[in-house]
């Protein structure tokens, strides 16, 4: 599984790329990998607030719908409209193509309530022992 | 729940495991859902041919004459005027005319059927089969003895006949027996995609050779559950558990051209009076406006709000690029408008009430 360094996680799997206040928020590769092939992305609203953890978009697989949780509190500035048409970019590229929102990140505090890679290759690591 | 441990495996189980497949339980079983993932495994089947691990199901024998052992009654469709060599769907009900399965019966000969049922089910079957054949019948339950592989794709004749010769003589919902790899078995032209196939019946213990045989032709891959799914439900075909079950009537389920009301059959009295009243459900299959799909459980809905059934099977479909699905709403909801909503009390999606089939391109009688 592919887990960059320069990138924060949740335990439900998502990522967040801080570059100043703002934040780029998509699914990790073990997450679309999970899922399979992409079908659908119900995309944020631009101008909508999230807090830490709340319901921030949903994607649907051939079998299955999920919901994507913010990884930090803040306004949704952007959101990737490729993924309307072409949903299957999160499979092909999770955590550049195929990123969900970019938020403006709220409080920068929330960053202690999230994982480095080295922390989130662990949590991967216990999950493949369980299977 | 089961545990783990009561879960059953087929005879593929660890090819499933090298081929990093992954697995799921269905229906007791543990079986492989996907491989390669589940699109393409779908477009596989559409365009060449794939190859299903369909171990799981049920087989039954039985001996005896059609009236006198019993079957008759215990199916609900016609079987006495079946061809030998031909094989015929149907299902059997309970006495208040719910569906107990949907099934296959194959004749073998004058006297010798073949029954094949749902995995899932296969106990209940046998056990409800039993209770209702006569002395003049002779039970067999071979489903563990017995492996099943379904070849399924436009190029599945072809890649057959190399070691099946005389296989490209069967006809739609007809079989024979052939001799190959050292066995003589039943191969029927059947199947639960849309597209040409054939089911391959083989001895448990060697189904293992029969699947690496057919996977060394490189025309072949092997699809899961998932893909599985996608295309019975292109194809608007029932899924036991979900538009079909005990609590359903085949009326409601879009059925009535598989039941043989002209013979005595048990359920016979619920259904009959079930058809003069009018059954309180009807199927409906739909297709939603966008790409969002619908799922199983989520509620039907008119436009107005009101809501009129529920969503037994849901998915997207590769050949539309949108959600489709199947639905039974109650009989006397009015969608002649041409449009429905699907969802939950969150959200609401557009959809479209459709003929059946969703996909109409396949090989199937080719």
């Amino acid at each position: 599984m592919n887990v960059p360094d320069d990138l924060l996680y949740t335990k439900d799997h998502e990522w967040i790329f801080l570059d100043g206040p703002t934040g780029l928020v998509g699914i990790t590769d073990y997450a679309q990998s999970a899922l399979g092939d992409i079908t659908f992305v119900e995309l944020p609203k631009v101008g909508q607030d999230a807090e830490q953890g709340d319901q921030l978009a949903s994607v649907e697989s051939v079998k299955a719908a999920s919901d994507i949780f913010s990884p930090m509190a803040g306004n949704v500035i952007e959101v990737n409209g490729k993924l309307e048409s072409d949903p299957g970019l999160i499979n092909r590229s999770c955590y550049e193509k195929g990123w969900i929102a970019k938020i403006q990140v709220a409080d920068m505090e929330e960053k202690s309530n999230l994982m480095n890679a080295e922390d989130y290759r662990k949590l991967l690591e216990s999950l493949e022992e369980k299977e | 729940m089961l545990s783990q441990e009561t879960l059953k495996r087929t005879p593929l189980f660890e090819e499933h495991a090298a081929l990093s497949a992954r697995i799921v339980p269905f229906g007791g079983w543990e079986m492989p859902v996907s491989y390669e993932g589940i699109i393409a495994e779908y477009d596989q089947t559409r365009k060449s041919v794939s190859v299903f691990d369909t171990c799981h199901m049920g087989e039954f024998l039985i001996e005896g004459d059609c009236q006198k052992s019993g079957l008759n009654r215990i199916v609900a469709h016609a079987i006495s005027d079946m061809p030998l060599k031909t094989c015929r769907y149907g299902v059997m009900l309970n006495e208040k005319g719910g569906v107990i399965d949907d099934l296959i019966v194959y004749r073998l000969d004058k006297e010798q059927w073949m029954i094949v049922v749902n995995g899932a089910t296969m106990e209940k079957d046998a056990h409800h089969m039993v209770s209702h054949l006569t002395k003049a019948a002779l039970f067999k339950n071979i489903s563990s003895k017995t492996g099943k592989l379904d070849v399924q794709g436009p190029l599945s004749r072809d890649v057959l006949k190399s070691f099946i010769p005389g296989i490209e003589r069967l006809e739609y919902f007809g079989f024979d027996t052939f001799e190959f790899l050292g066995e003589r078995n039943i191969v029927s032209r059947t199947g639960y995609t849309g597209e040409l196939g054939f089911e391959v019946y083989f001895p448990w213990g060697k189904t293992r050779e029969l699947w690496r045989k057919v996977l060394a032709d490189k025309r072949v891959k092997p699809a899961g559950l998932g893909a599985r799914d996608c295309l019975r439900l292109e194809m608007c075909y029932s899924l036991y558990g979900q538009e079909l079950d005990e609590t359903i009537s085949p009326l409601e389920a879009g059925l009535e051209k598989f039941i043989d009301f002209n013979k005595d059959f048990i359920g016979h009295g619920a259904l009959l009076a079930e058809k003069k009243k009018g059954v309180p459900r009807k199927i409906v299959y739909f297709t939603s406006e966008t790409r969002q799909s619908p799922r199983h459980n989520h509620k039907i809905y008119l436009p107005n709000g009101k809501e009129i059934g529920i969503v037994t099977s849901g998915s997207f479909s590769p050949a539309l690029q949108k959600g489709i699905g199947i639905g039974l709403i109650r009989r006397e909801a009015d969608i002649t408008e041409g449009k429905i909503l699907f969802g939950d009390e969150k959200s609401k999606i557009a959809a479209s009430p459709s003929q059946r089939p969703f996909y109409k391109n396949g090989s199937l009688k080719s």
